[in-house]
């Protein structure tokens, strides 16, 4: 039996780390992207972001401080002091004061200077350059460093685009419009869809089926056909691009799903309960409100979630029934999509946007992922 | 009005509005229209209950007649006619016409296709995958979250997130695209711009999409791996049946139903995606696809004719699933 337990135990070696490749596969790229919005322009720029989590063997150019920095300590010129900015932490392994070499030297070392005098150079970055006769130059002498760089993050990138004021790549405007434009449109079509989802659930009267039929068959339509037609209809009715015409078209594009979830979930209530009320009494609205809509709070929350991370992350609905020629209703979307164009390759301002703007739905991800998959379950058609 | 208040207004407005409509209308048909009392009150119970299905049903109907079905009515409309002053003319084929004369529609038309075999098939096949390989381990549950996390990133994060992984920097710098570093590490020679290399930039595009899917389809399906019949498997074990039989020879025929349906969902998908050509490739390098092209001429060309005739396009490629969609929905009601 021993060899069928091995071989039993290398299968399941085999599906834990296929499952492993499969997991990271999937989560690099949001972490790649993640990791690089708390990096810094130069950073980005210099090195791929799994350098960022390491330890990185980097080399700077540093100036010492200037001429007017001089102590006269026992008859020599002395400048003394710290190649690093405070609260930068790095090992110098080697330096030098020629671009031609410049790891000529190991910290501790002290080497004389072309224009006369000696300076040293220790391993945490402190210097001290002294001569007979005094310094002169503006500037200070050039050290070339070779450092370990622990790895160093900031909010900077996130600070800059959200709190800035007058950043013309800020994201603050566009994250409160999304907001607007969010909340209501998941809101409305809640409500409207129950009632109709309850009469179908549990009415009967002609047509029912053919109603449902119909409700299934728009599920499925695309909303590019609805662009032009509505645009011209919302300009006729005087609504014209705005967060109005945004928040009807989104309930309009929402409402078949919305309503194929909830009567499904509705169907599957016990008839027992909703017999029972109407023997009661209970007229078509009490029931409606009093029993149908708090037993059906699972399959609301699940279309809440749908609608919430469709209305958030959407673009085309926006960008044609919303964003006007001002600019001032963008969205996130398509501040990204701009920023992508005019910011091509300034990934640390495209980093942090796109975080902003997928912070929130990850979060709604998170928290709510139990409704998330019930009312996909229900929701695909079978 | 500030626009943070005027959401707040709308939602108060319409749930409001909502209510009272729903109320105030079942009161009216009640207690004045077919009061329930006097000599015919029997009738009258029977008429308000004829009556109360329509007036439950007819806001959700309003809304989807005048958004969902009015519209594909006055594309179809729009795609026969050209405009002309204020008014349109009868124009016949012609947008169709000019449509089928453009190379880049039929660069969409080809890449659609491409997307239309690849996408579902990948991500329905890494969805399986991940399903019962997620459904036979302990951390199953965290292995889940992490493939299915993508669902949740909007197609445009998505994209930036893609493009830092193809980003190409030049030859002999640090390059700090994940797949040119990697390209490079196993021995390739020039870091490459992935996405505009014709022809393979398609893949590149559809890459992204399959990460965002492949967890819905991981979803279903698990749920549907665990609703097969234990005594099945156990019984094929028992028969000598080896992991790859149990899975092609008695688990897949089960969720074949499943399966179509997953298939089916990516499928409509991807005949409307936009997002994410529009955002990394905005169709050039020949990465074209139909609804960006209609997008194109909607709102770029400001060709409505041709753009109307190109959405009645993707409407005809969905109609297949939409007529299958029906017939199982109704066959299911029976």
């Amino acid at each position: 039996m021993e060899h069928i337990a091995g071989r039993k135990s290398a299968l399941t070696w085999a599906v834990h780390i296929s499952a492993a490749l499969l997991v990271i596969l999937w989560s690099l790229p949001t972490l790649g992207l993640l990791v690089s919005s708390f990096r810094t322009a130069d950073q980005i720029a210099t090195s791929g972001w799994w350098d960022a989590l390491f330890p990185q063997e980097q080399t700077l150019t540093l100036r010492t401080a200037d001429a007017q920095a001089q102590r006269q300590i026992d008859g020599q010129y002395v400048i003394e002091g710290q190649l690093f900015e405070p609260g930068q932490t790095m090992t110098i392994s080697a330096w030098g004061t020629s671009s031609n070499d410049i790891g000529a030297n190991k910290p501790g070392d002290s080497v004389s200077l072309r224009d006369g005098g000696t300076l040293s150079v220790g391993a945490d970055g402190a210097y001290r350059m002294t001569s007979d006769t005094a310094f002169t130059g503006a500037r200070g002498q050039r050290v070339f460093v070779t450092a370990n760089v622990p790895p160093s993050f900031s909010f900077e990138n996130y600070r800059g685009i959200l709190f800035e004021e007058g950043n013309v790549d800020g994201i603050a405007k566009a994250f409160y419009n999304t907001l607007t434009v969010t909340i209501p449109a998941t809101i409305i079509p809640i409500l409207v869809a129950a009632f109709a989802a309850y009469a179908l659930a549990w009415m009967e009267f002609p047509g029912r089926s053919l109603i449902i039929a119909a409700v299934v068959a728009l599920l499925v339509v695309p909303l590019q056909l609805a662009l032009i037609p509505l645009l011209r209809l919302h300009n006729e009715i005087g609504i014209g691009k705005g967060y109005i015409g945004a928040w009807l078209a989104h309930t309009g594009f929402g409402m078949p799903m919305a309503i194929y979830l909830l009567r499904n979930y509705m169907a599957g209530l016990p008839r027992d309960i909703i017999e029972n009320a109407r023997v009661d009494g209970a007229t078509e609205f009490e029931i409606f409100a009093k029993i149908i809509l708090p037993l059906s709070y699972p399959a609301l929350a699940s279309f809440a979630i749908f609608q919430f991370l469709w209305t958030w992350n959407d673009l085309l609905v926006a960008m044609v029934f919303l964003i006007d020629s001002s600019g001032d209703t963008t969205v996130m979307t398509k501040h990204i999509v701009e920023l992508l164009g005019t910011r091509g390759g300034n990934w640390e301002i495209l980093a942090s946007s796109a975080f902003v703007s997928i912070a929130i739905p990850l979060a709604v991800f998170f928290s709510m992922q139990r409704y998330l998959v019930r009312g996909m379950l229900a929701g695909s058609v079978k | 009005m500030h626009p943070a208040l005027l959401g707040i207004v709308a939602i108060v407005v319409a749930v409001g509005a909502c209510t009272a409509y729903f109320y105030l209308s079942n009161l009216l048909i009640d207690k004045v229209i077919f009061p329930a009392r006097g000599i015919r009150a029997g009738r009258n119970i029977n008429r308000a209950n004829m009556i109360r299905p329509w007036l439950f049903l007819f806001p959700a109907l309003f809304v989807l007649s005048v958004y969902l079905a009015y519209p594909v009515v006055a594309t179809l409309w729009l795609s026969v006619t050209r405009r002309v002053g204020g008014g349109e003319e009868w124009a016949g084929l012609a947008n169709y016409g000019q449509m089928l004369s453009e190379p880049k529609f039929w660069e969409s038309i080809r890449n659609n296709m491409l997307w239309l075999v690849i996408v579902p098939a990948a991500s329905t096949a890494f969805g399986l995958l991940a399903a019962q390989l997620t459904d036979r381990i302990r951390w199953g549950n965290i292995a889940k979250s992490l493939i299915f996390m993508p669902m949740a990133i909007s197609f445009v994060g998505a994209s930036v997130i893609w493009k830092l992984v193809y980003d190409a920097r030049p030859e002999g710098t640090e390059q700090i695209g994940i797949l040119n570093a990697v390209y490079l590490f196993f021995g390739g020679d020039t870091p490459q711009h992935w996405l505009t290399l014709p022809f393979w930039n398609n893949f590149f595009l559809m890459a992204v999409l399959i990460w965002i899917q492949t967890g819905f389809a991981m979803v279903i399906l698990s749920a549907a791996l665990r609703g097969i019949p234990e005594e099945t498997i156990e019984a094929a074990i028992i028969d000598g049946a080896n992991p790859l039989q149990v899975f092609f020879r008695i688990k897949a025929p089960q969720i074949m139903g499943t399966i179509v349906v997953v298939w089916t969902t990516i499928t409509i998908i991807v005949l409307k995606i936009f997002d994410i050509v529009f955002a990394m490739t905005n169709g050039q390098w020949e990465t074209q696809v139909l609804a960006n092209y209609m997008y194109d001429k909607l709102f770029r060309a400001n060709d409505w004719g041709v753009g109307s005739a190109s959405a009645m396009v993707i409407m005809l490629l969905v109609t297949p699933i939409l007529v299958w969609n029906v017939r199982n929905a109704r066959k299911e009601m029976r």
